[in-house]
């Protein structure tokens, strides 16, 4: 593992309809993430961060482009290879949490594990370790129902932590929670990104957030106006 | 992997209690009935069936006269016993021949009295009737012969008249004539048209004629076919003989009527089978119902789903790995109906045949039939729209509302 880029997008476009009705969602987008990095991609609404953010994870695929995660060239890779490339590489932490609903904290961290053929002891251990990172190691049994939102997004941050990916994406992960739940879960994202060198790319509007950034990438119209 | 699949479902089953439950109670209820409403008609059948043979499926029997559609009958002259014994004599394949006479008659014993049907008969009787003697004896040549008091009693008579008991040997009045007892008749219960076939005293055919007919005329002529011989053969000599000893001239109706109890047996069974047939159709549409049920559940829940296959998916699961998952979870759900559905209508089915007093009889092809059909159901509608999700963008899946 050199210094080679772990997200390397160049002149993406993504185009959502047809003829009149053809949105640009995004606009030839050039994008370059190194190693350790903790970058933010704002912009208003509409303006293709989001997108942006669903390429990068390979949960929604480019109109043409070129994306290359880690070298190697996503557009080459089918269906199948991208979900292993998102169950070995990637962790995602929503804006609207996703977890299973009616599923204890535990079993929602422990997913991704069962997903990889974790053996059952050293998983429970690993996904028991990761709400303890997440300081929620006594509220394992409790579904999301039973959790607040700040909890829900940390049980959600050690769902995407527990399998120890090089690449967290985050959209919007503060965007539901009020000011004080938001400075916690940035300050567990920060802690995560310089004790264990984990490269995070998040989407926020708020530029309160924006300060925990390494790098700030601004969207505007389906471009990256500038880079600062 | 599939054992994988089989946790990840198991779990997804427990997580969702109240629906998996409604799933498998739509297949509970479409197996369930299915099997009941079948394993009952074919009891009912089996049972009316059985009562047909209680009265001799290959019996004949000979009478005066002819109907013309209903209301009217049109009277001829008497049988004899000389036509009994012609018959007897020229008509091949028979097992046994029987003149009979009856009349209803009070019977009287001590303080109790019963109306009952006596037929003047003699030993043939029983065989033709296929009707075995619970004690005592036949009647012997003498008796038969002489016209003796004596006579052989069913088992409604018994009870009503003498009580618990051996009957043998005990002295009932017939009106006014003394009678010996000297055998029981074995219980055979309701005829196929609701008659108690126990309500019967025999009597030999001469002690009838001269002690309570007064004439000679005998009313029927009951005959058995032996097994294996048509009973229309039998039925058309018959009538070619009686229509020869009653000069009856060519192209002239009969006066008389050879009756096959097989007619009626056929009759029987085809309306018994249309029931049946009718109970399926019902089972069908609540099988058909339970389907729907079970397709609604699935339906409802599909975008609850969808957006789980979509957690599955941006965390690392594979398309087939989902599917295989929500494949295992349906046919978990839908063998457990299946099983819990069979379990019911097994239960039910002995109980209600225990009840109705009908034999219990279970047709597995339906089982086979009902359970697959729920199944399909099952599977299909849990099985297709999880099949569209996962082919969704992941982001989709996401999004889905």
């Amino acid at each position: 593992m050199s210094a080679e880029p772990v997200i390397a997008l160049s002149n993406i476009r993504k185009e959502y309809g047809r003829g009149e009705a053809q949105v640009n969602a995004l606009d030839g987008i050039d994008l370059s993430v190194a190693p350790g990095e903790f970058v933010m991609l704002m912009g208003p609404s509409g303006s293709g961060k989001s997108t942006c953010m669903n390429l990068l994870g390979c949960l929604d695929t480019p109109s043409s482009g070129s994306y290359r995660f880690r070298g190697v060239e996503v557009g080459s890779l089918d269906r199948e290879q991208q979900a292993l490339l998102r169950r070995h590489y990637i962790g995602f932490v929503f804006q609207g949490f996703n977890l299973l609903s009616r599923t204890s904290a535990l079993e929602n961290v422990e997913l991704p594990l069962l997903y990889r053929g974790t053996p059952k002891a050293e998983r429970r251990a690993r996904s028991l370790a990761a709400l303890e990172q997440v300081g929620l190691a006594e509220r394992a049994d409790h579904t999301p129902a039973e959790l607040s939102g700040g909890q829900q997004q940390r049980v959600a941050i050690a769902r995407a932590m527990v399998t120890e990916p090089s690449l967290l994406l985050a959209d919007e992960p503060t965007g539901n929670l009020d000011s004080a739940r938001s400075e916690e879960i940035m300050q567990l994202l920060t802690r995560l990104n310089a004790e264990q060198g984990l490269t995070i790319v998040m989407v926020t509007h708020e530029p309160d957030i924006a300060r925990y950034a390494h790098r700030l990438v601004h969207f505007r119209d389906g471009r990256i106006e500038e880079a600062a | 992997m599939l054992w994988n699949a089989l946790l990840l479902a198991l779990r997804a089953i427990r997580r969702n209690v109240l629906r998996s439950f409604l799933t498998v109670l739509g297949i509970v209820i479409g197996v369930g009935s299915v099997i009941i409403m079948v394993n009952l008609g074919n009891a009912a059948t089996a049972s009316v069936t059985a009562q047909i043979a209680s009265l001799g499926s290959n019996m004949l029997i000979v009478r005066p006269g002819q109907r013309r559609g209903p209301g009217s009958n049109e009277e001829g002259a008497a049988l004899t016993l000389a036509d009994a014994e012609a018959i007897r004599r020229e008509v091949p394949g028979l097992a046994a021949v029987a003149p009979t006479a009856n009349k209803s008659m009070t019977a009287v014993f001590g303080n109790s009295n019963w109306s009952t049907t006596v037929t003047g008969t003699d030993n043939a009787y029983r065989t033709v009737r296929d009707w075995a003697l619970v004690s005592g004896r036949d009647f012997t040549p003498g008796e038969l012969a002489g016209g003796r008091a004596v006579c052989i009693i069913g088992d409604t008579v018994r009870r009503e008249l003498i009580g618990p008991g051996d009957p043998i040997g005990v002295r009932i009045r017939l009106k006014n004539i003394a009678c010996e007892v000297i055998g029981l008749l074995e219980p055979k219960g309701q005829s196929s048209m609701g008659q108690d076939q126990d309500d019967a005293v025999l009597v030999p055919l001469r002690m009838f004629w001269r002690r309570v007919a007064g004439n000679q005329d005998v009313g029927a002529i009951q005959l058995s076919a032996r097994d294996g011989v048509a009973t229309t053969k039998v039925q058309a000599q018959t009538e070619r003989l009686m229509r020869e000893r009653r000069r009856i001239k060519d192209g002239a109706d009969d006066d008389f009527h050879v009756f096959d109890m097989r007619q009626i047996t056929n009759t029987l069974t085809n309306t018994t089978r249309s029931l049946t047939g009718l109970l399926g159709a019902v089972a069908a549409v609540s099988l058909l119902v339970g389907g729907i049920g079970i397709m609604n559940i699935m339906l409802v829940s599909v975008t609850e789903r969808t957006r789980e296959i979509g957690i599955r998916l941006a965390i690392g699961a594979l398309g087939h790995e989902v599917l295989l998952q929500f494949l295992v979870e349906a046919v978990v759900l839908a063998a457990l109906g299946g099983v819990a559905g069979i379990a019911l209508a097994l239960g039910v089915s002995w109980l209600a045949s225990d009840l109705m007093g009908m034999p219990f009889l279970v047709d597995w092809g339906i089982v086979l039939i009902a359970f697959l059909f729920s199944a399909a159901v099952g599977v299909v509608f849990g099985y297709f729209p999880a099949r569209r999700a996962a082919r969704l963008e992941p982001i989709e899946a996401l999004r889905h509302e």
